[in-house]
Parts: C-alpha cells; sequence; structure tokens
C-alpha cells in the first residue's frame, strides 16, 4: 500500500529526536568556532533525556521500517547539528564496508569497534580506481605492507580503525584494489592532521600516512587475495557499501535544509510573510512562492532517500535509487540553503544566527561519498544500460 | 507506515491502464490533435475500463471499488503516458463524480450516480476556470448569490472539458465567505435557462483534441438541493487538492512519455560516431530526466495518500503541483531538445507533448482538468 503516514509511535521517536536536536543545536556555534576540539561524547544534558533509540527496537505493523526511520532520525538528528549529538553514536563508514564485505571472523572481531574509512588521495577522489595506495604481501612474513597518503578520512582522528583502499597490482586497475584493516598504533600508520573545512568544521575529518605500515595478513577485508582477470572483481563489493550510505548522506544534509528552511519560514512568518497552501501563484509574493518551492525541493529530495531506503528494506535492487536520492539530495541541500540565505537577505548572513553555518555545512553534501556529478553518470549509466567504458 | 508499493489490485490497474493507453491513444493521439477531435469510440473504450464507474458504491449502481485518490493517481499517470489530453477527457466525467462523491449528500448522490453506472459513457464536466490573466482561485469572479429559497449564478467560464455533450455542469462558484473556504459549487443541468455553452470549442496551444468550452451564467437560477453538499456546501481545499494533486498525475505520465521516448532515441541518434547518448550532456539530461521523473511521482502519490486518508492535504498537493509544473516542462523542453530538428517536426510526437506540457503546467494549474 502506497502510504505516506507514521504510527504513533514513530512520530513520538522523531519528537524526541527534535528535542535532543534542539539541545545540540545550543552547542552547534561553539563547536565551529572551535574547530580544533571535539564535542563531547555525551552532552551535560544527556541525564534529562531518555534515548529515543530505544523505542526503534520493535517494529510493530503500522510502524515503518527500521531503514526509513533511520533516515527521519537521520535528518532530525543534522536538523539540529551536523556534528553534535546528545550522545555520540560509535561506527563510522568502515563498519559499514566491514558488514558488507567483512568474513564471520572478521565482523565478530572488529565489529564492535570505531573504524573509518580511508579511500580519498590526494591525487584521487570521485575517481577512486585510480588509488596509488599500495599493499605489498611479505609472503614470508604473512604480513601486507601499505604505502600511500589518504585524505578526508571521516571519523578520521577519533576512529579506533580503518578500512583503507590499496591497491595490490597497479597494473590491474580497478580489480587490484582491495580494502585492509589498519588499527591505531599499528607502526607506519599516522594521523597527520585535522583538515580545516568550510564547514562541518566541528566533524572529525583526518590526513593519514602509511609509511611501510606492516599488518598482519588475514587484515584483508573478505580474504580474498585473488585478482579476476575481468570485471571489478573486488571493487564491485566495496562500491556496494555506498547503496547503503548515500541515502543516508542524503538525508544528513536535507536535514540540515530543513533547519535552513524552518528557521527562513519562522523569520519570515515574524515580518508577516506566509505561505497560505491554498492561494495560488497570483496570490502569492515572490517570495511566498520560494519558500513553496523550496519546500517542495526538499519534501521531494527527502521522498527519494526513503524510497532508496524502502526498497532495501524489502530487499529490492535500489542501485539507481541510492544515486538518484544522492544526486537529489546533494544538489538540493546545497541550493535550498544557498535560497534561504537569498530570501532573508542581509540578516541571513549575520553569525548571531545559524543560518549561514548550514550553508557551509550543507556544501558538503553534494561532493563527498560521489559527487553530483559521478551520481548522474552512475544513474545514466544504468538507465541506458552502458558500461563505464561506453559512458565515461 | 512510510510505504511506496502499490497494492497488487493496483498494479493490475496500472498493467490494464497501461496496455490500453498503449493500443488505444499513442496511436490515435496524432491525428486527434491534428484534427481536434475527440473520437465517441474513444470515450466508450476508456468508459469500459470502469475507471469512473469502478469508484461509485454498490448502492448506487457502481462498481463499489471504492473511491481511492491513490489509484486515481496511478490511473491518471499511465493514461497520460498514453497521452494527456486524451486522459483528460477520459477522465472528465470524474471530475464531476468525485466531488459528488466526497461532496454530495445522500439525494445528491441517488439521483445522480446512477447516471455514471451504465455501460455507455456519460459526460458530466467541472467549470471553474475564467477568462482572466491573473486567475486566481481564491477569489474567483463567478459569484452564488441567495435567491428564494435556492441560488442565481452568474459568471464567465473558460475551458470547460466536453461542456457541450455533458448532462450537468458542477459549477464552481464564489459563495458568502472568503477564500477558498468559500468556494462553493453548484450542480446545473447543461440546459438550465440562462447557461449557455459556446457553439464551437476553443481552440488552444496544446490539448487540442478536447473540446473544451467557455460557458456563460446569466443569472442562472438554481434550487438550494443543487448546491453541492447541501446545508454543508464543500471543502474547498480538499476539492483544490483533488484537482491540483490530479493535475500533477497527468503531468507524471506526460513527463515519463517524454523521458521513455527520448531514452531510446539517444541510443539510436548517432553524431561524431557514436551515439549522442554516449555524451554526457545528453545522458546528464536523461540522468536529470529519470530524477525528476521520481521526485514528482513520489509528491504525487503523497499527496494522493493523504487524501486517501481524509486528512489535510493542501500542502502536500500544493507541493506536488508547483513542482510537478516546473519539473514537467523541464522535461518536456529537454526531450524535444534531445530530439533536435525532428523534435521540431509533426513526426514525433514530442512537439505535441511540448505544446501539452505548456497547456496542461500554467500557473495555478487546475487547468486541463
Amino acid at each position: 500500500m502506497i502510504d505516506f503516514t507514521l504510527s504513533e509511535k514513530d512520530e513520538k521517536v522523531l519528537a524526541a529526536v527534535k528535542e535532543e536536536a534542539l539541545v545540540c543545536r545550543k552547542y552547534a556555534r561553539y563547536f565551529d568556532d572551535h574547530e580544533e576540539e571535539f564535542a563531547p561524547a555525551e552532552l551535560p544534558e544527556a541525564k534529562d533525556f531518555k534515548n529515543p533509540f530505544a523505542l526503534l527496537a520493535k517494529r510493530d505493523e503500522l510502524d515503518s521500517s527500521m531503514g526509513v526511520m533511520s533516515m527521519l532520525v537521520t535528518a532530525g538528528q543534522t536538523w539540529g547539528d551536523y556534528t553534535v549529538r546528545m550522545r555520540r553514536g560509535t561506527g563510522g563508514l568502515g563498519n559499514a564496508a566491514l558488514r558488507a564485505s567483512g568474513t564471520p571472523e572478521q565482523q565478530s572481531r572488529w565489529g564492535g569497534k570505531t573504524l573509518a574509512m580511508a579511500i580519498t588521495e590526494p591525487g584521487c577522489g570521485s575517481d577512486s580506481k585510480a588509488v596509488q595506495t599500495t599493499a605489498a604481501l611479505d609472503a614470508g612474513k604473512n604480513e601486507w605492507v601499505l604505502n600511500g597518503e589518504k585524505i578526508f578520512v571521516t571519523t578520521g582522528c577519533r576512529a579506533e580503525g580503518v578500512v583503507v583502499w590499496a591497491t595490490i597490482d597497479k597494473a590491474a586497475g580497478r580489480a587490484g584494489i582491495k580494502s585492509f584493516i589498519v588499527m591505531k598504533g599499528t607502526p607506519g600508520f599516522e594521523v597527520t592532521h585535522k583538515e580545516k573545512k568550510l564547514g562541518i568544521r566541528a566533524d572529525d575529518t583526518a590526513a593519514y600516512v602509511f609509511r611501510d605500515c606492516r599488518i598482519p595478513r588475514d587484515h584483508l577485508l573478505g580474504g580474498d587475495e585473488s585478482i579476476p582477470k575481468e570485471g571489478a572483481g573486488g571493487f564491485k563489493g566495496v562500491m556496494k557499501t555506498f547503496n547503503m550510505t548515500r541515502p543516508a548522506v542524503a538525508a544528513i544534509g536535507l536535514g540540515i535544509a530543513q533547519a535552513a528552511l524552518d528557521f527562513t519560514r519562522d523569520a519570515l512568518a515574524g515580518e508577516g510573510v506566509e505561505v497560505d497552501w491554498n492561494a495560488g501563484t497570483h496570490a502569492r509574493s515572490a517570495a511566498q512562492q520560494e519558500l513553496v518551492e523550496i519546500e517542495a525541493d526538499i519534501e521531494a529530495a527527502m521522498l527519494g532517500v526513503l524510497h532508496a531506503t524502502w526498497l532495501s528494506g524489502e530487499a529490492k535492487p535500489n542501485n539507481l535509487e541510492a544515486s538518484i536520492s544522492k544526486a537529489k539530495g546533494g544538489e538540493i541541500a546545497r541550493t535550498a540553503t544557498q535560497r534561504c540565505i537569498a530570501l532573508l537577505g542581509s540578516m541571513g548572513i549575520s553569525l548571531d544566527f545559524l543560518l549561514e553555518k548550514w550553508f557551509r555545512d550543507c556544501r558538503i553534501t553534494d561532493i563527498y561519498e560521489g559527487t553530483g556529478q559521478i551520481q548522474r553518470l552512475i544513474i545514466a549509466r544504468d538507465i541506458l544500460g552502458y558500461s563505464a567504458a561506453e559512458l565515461s | 507506515m512510510i510505504s511506496f508499493g502499490p497494492t497488487e489490485e493496483q498494479e493490475l490497474i496500472q498493467q490494464t491502464v497501461h496496455e490500453f493507453a498503449q493500443s488505444e491513444m499513442r496511436e490515435r493521439a496524432r491525428p486527434c490533435d491534428e484534427k481536434r477531435e475527440l473520437p465517441d469510440d474513444f470515450l466508450q473504450k476508456s468508459w469500459e475500463l470502469g475507471l469512473v464507474a469502478g469508484a461509485i458504491p454498490e448502492a448506487y449502481g457502481g462498481g463499489g471499488v471504492g473511491r481511492s485518490p491513490v489509484t486515481n493517481a496511478l490511473v491518471l499517470e499511465e493514461l497520460a503516458w498514453g497521452d494527456a489530453p486524451l486522459a483528460a477527457a477520459a477522465m472528465t466525467p470524474g471530475l464531476f463524480v468525485q466531488p459528488l462523491l466526497d461532496f454530495g449528500t445522500d439525494e445528491q448522490k441517488k439521483s445522480l450516480l446512477p447516471l455514471f453506472a451504465g455501460s455507455r459513457f456519460h459526460a458530466a464536466s467541472l467549470a471553474i476556470l475564467e477568462p482572466t490573466f491573473s486567475f486566481e482561485i481564491s477569489s474567483l469572479r463567478t459569484i452564488a448569490e441567495p435567491k428564494g429559497s435556492g441560488f442565481s449564478l452568474s459568471g464567465k467560464k473558460r475551458l470547460v472539458p466536453l461542456a457541450s455533450t455533458a448532462s450537468h455542469l458542477l459549477v464552481v462558484a464564489r459563495g458568502a465567505r472568503e477564500g477558498v473556504a468559500g468556494l462553493e459549487a453548484f450542480i446545473v443541468p447543461r440546459d438550465a435557462k440562462g447557461l449557455s455553452v459556446a457553439p464551437e470549442p476553443e481552440r488552444t496551444l496544446g490539448f487540442q483534441c478536447l473540446p473544451r468550452f467557455s460557458v456563460e451564467l446569466e443569472r442562472v437560477e438554481v434550487p438550494a438541493s443543487a448546491r453541492l453538499g447541501g446545508d454543508r456546501g464543500i471543502d474547498g481545499a480538499r476539492l483544490l487538492a483533488m484537482l491540483r494533486t490530479a493535475s500533477a498525475a497527468l503531468g507524471l505520465g506526460l513527463a515519463r512519455g517524454v523521458y521513455e521516448l527520448a531514452l531510446p532515441y539517444a541510443k539510436e541518434r548517432v553524431a561524431f560516431g557514436q551515439p549522442i547518448a554516449q555524451k554526457q550532456a545528453i545522458a546528464f539530461m536523461l540522468a536529470e530526466m529519470q530524477i525528476e521523473v521520481s521526485s514528482i511521482r513520489h509528491l504525487v502519490w503523497k499527496a494522493a495518500s493523504l487524501l486517501e486518508h481524509g486528512v489535510d492535504a493542501s500542502r502536500a498537493a500544493t507541493l506536488a503541483l508547483t513542482y510537478a509544473n516546473r519539473e514537467v516542462m523541464k522535461i518536456a523542453d529537454n526531450g524535444l531538445q534531445i530530439f533536435g530538428g525532428h523534435g521540431y517536426i509533426r513526426e514525433y510526437p514530442v512537439e505535441m507533448w511540448y505544446r501539452n506540457a505548456r497547456a496542461l503546467t500554467v500557473t495555478e494549474s487546475v487547468s486541463a482538468l
């Protein structure tokens, strides 16, 4: 049945998430200004709030799926702040990779650790098959030796370990790229610095260097050392991770965009500018029309996120839809915040308000986890039935 | 529960209507457009799908499937994929029947619904648009004034579909209260004294095969029983949300048609030694179409689902229509562009769809309906 209503229980969870988010928001400016600090693992207010996620555990007939709810919760949290949480969660992007591709032994060994994911290098971003970091097998010692540089590693400073993309055979292209688990403290693995960014400044984004970093042979994610002659081999497996993370990344951006819209709507309502949903175009001012358009854009983008997630919950393929949600979500997160500032004019840029921060924070959505252009490339190949060679 | 899955029954209806659109609409659309003609046998064949009568309860002689705005949206998308103006023609009686189902008194339903429950196509219509360049639903110029125990209706309506053959028109007018809350609808027989339908259909940019007429009401007197909903009147906001959602659903089908034709064409058309679809400039246009067709669909579904729950759908419907109006036009525009010169000649349907897209998505688009 096509339906968009939430059960009472789900409404309650989202209301609680919003309440928490408002508390987190109080800390947003401070940690934006103090990017060298990390937000606490738990806010002082945490003792006054029950953890709303306990309510999510049991799904009843009228409740939405866990996947759908997790997207709404994610957007609800970033509606407060991108980084600050009442209780900081564990796990990072590397954990998603571990769940998607790790052997059962690897999952039980590292599943409880927070793992970052290191893909991007100074010379390779979207073109992730151009990875330069190498992993050479020292068969005598049963060890891999890693060498290379990684940047933009989310949760990179605080993570306990990292899933690193490295090539075991540059000549093999994508097929030669494997993922390795490297724990902090391994000799030769150094966190060089925390990146300084336009937005999401409180977020922990690290740069790594690997210099003759030796790890045991069984730290190869999935355990398969072979290089297939044809196809992408393990690369496809790691790309699979993105089907799960792309809608979530879009949800993160859209939560911020929604915060910007809500702020803008309230600010304008204070000036007597409000949308009458029944009135037509000729009864709306330009500002009212813009509010309607931004709201429609955010709603469309968020529904795309929910659609991609709902599909995966139904065990249906969602490769195309995950990319659609990220392409649309990234674009709208970016443009909605731009337009909100434009609507509020010169007061919109004031640091008295968080709107300018949301504008900066949101901009990353269309870049990380595959830029908008990469998403469109994936979508185009999918709908046209083209290979990467046919459409590059 | 948030869900994007049509029921099995809805999937079956989608499939049936899609096959109808493929076999009965696609081929006919061009000659109908060129001749500005709506064949009777098309209306009859579409009627046999039971799309209007199905929603009428058995007590009034209908199919008793139940009124479902979601199913309606799915049907409109498939029909408009075939051809938007033919889709609008087939569903025009629904513009009379659906408000009657939602707002009508039991007596109004008893006396009128059986007309639409038979096996023959029965025309009735909705008169809402007016001859003004700044049409605004919340301030209609057609007015309903109390007269004796009934009402007197005066005003001018434009683009009333099938008005010349309709047995009844549902005339939307401004009542005593301001704004959308003040909207009133009156059941007026076409032969009512003071009501005149222009002898010839209006000529328009798109939707050429859908006969739409100017209608004048000069102090048309109707009894109190003609007021839809009786003493309660209608829920103007809900009527508007229904129309907006339906219009967006038509746009969705039209846009999907454009996208699904442009995609294989781009793979076939060779320029500079390779299919133009292998150029990012074209491939990205197609990706964008895919993104937006999905986006429009989700907004339409959400509005339809709220209507189905009987809750306030004004916001969702306005978002759906605003979004669809913008994106449907863009998709039709880009679709034509992908065809290049071939998009401009009348051999392919794209120029027709481009005109239809503009005709459908103008401003406060209850226009096509």
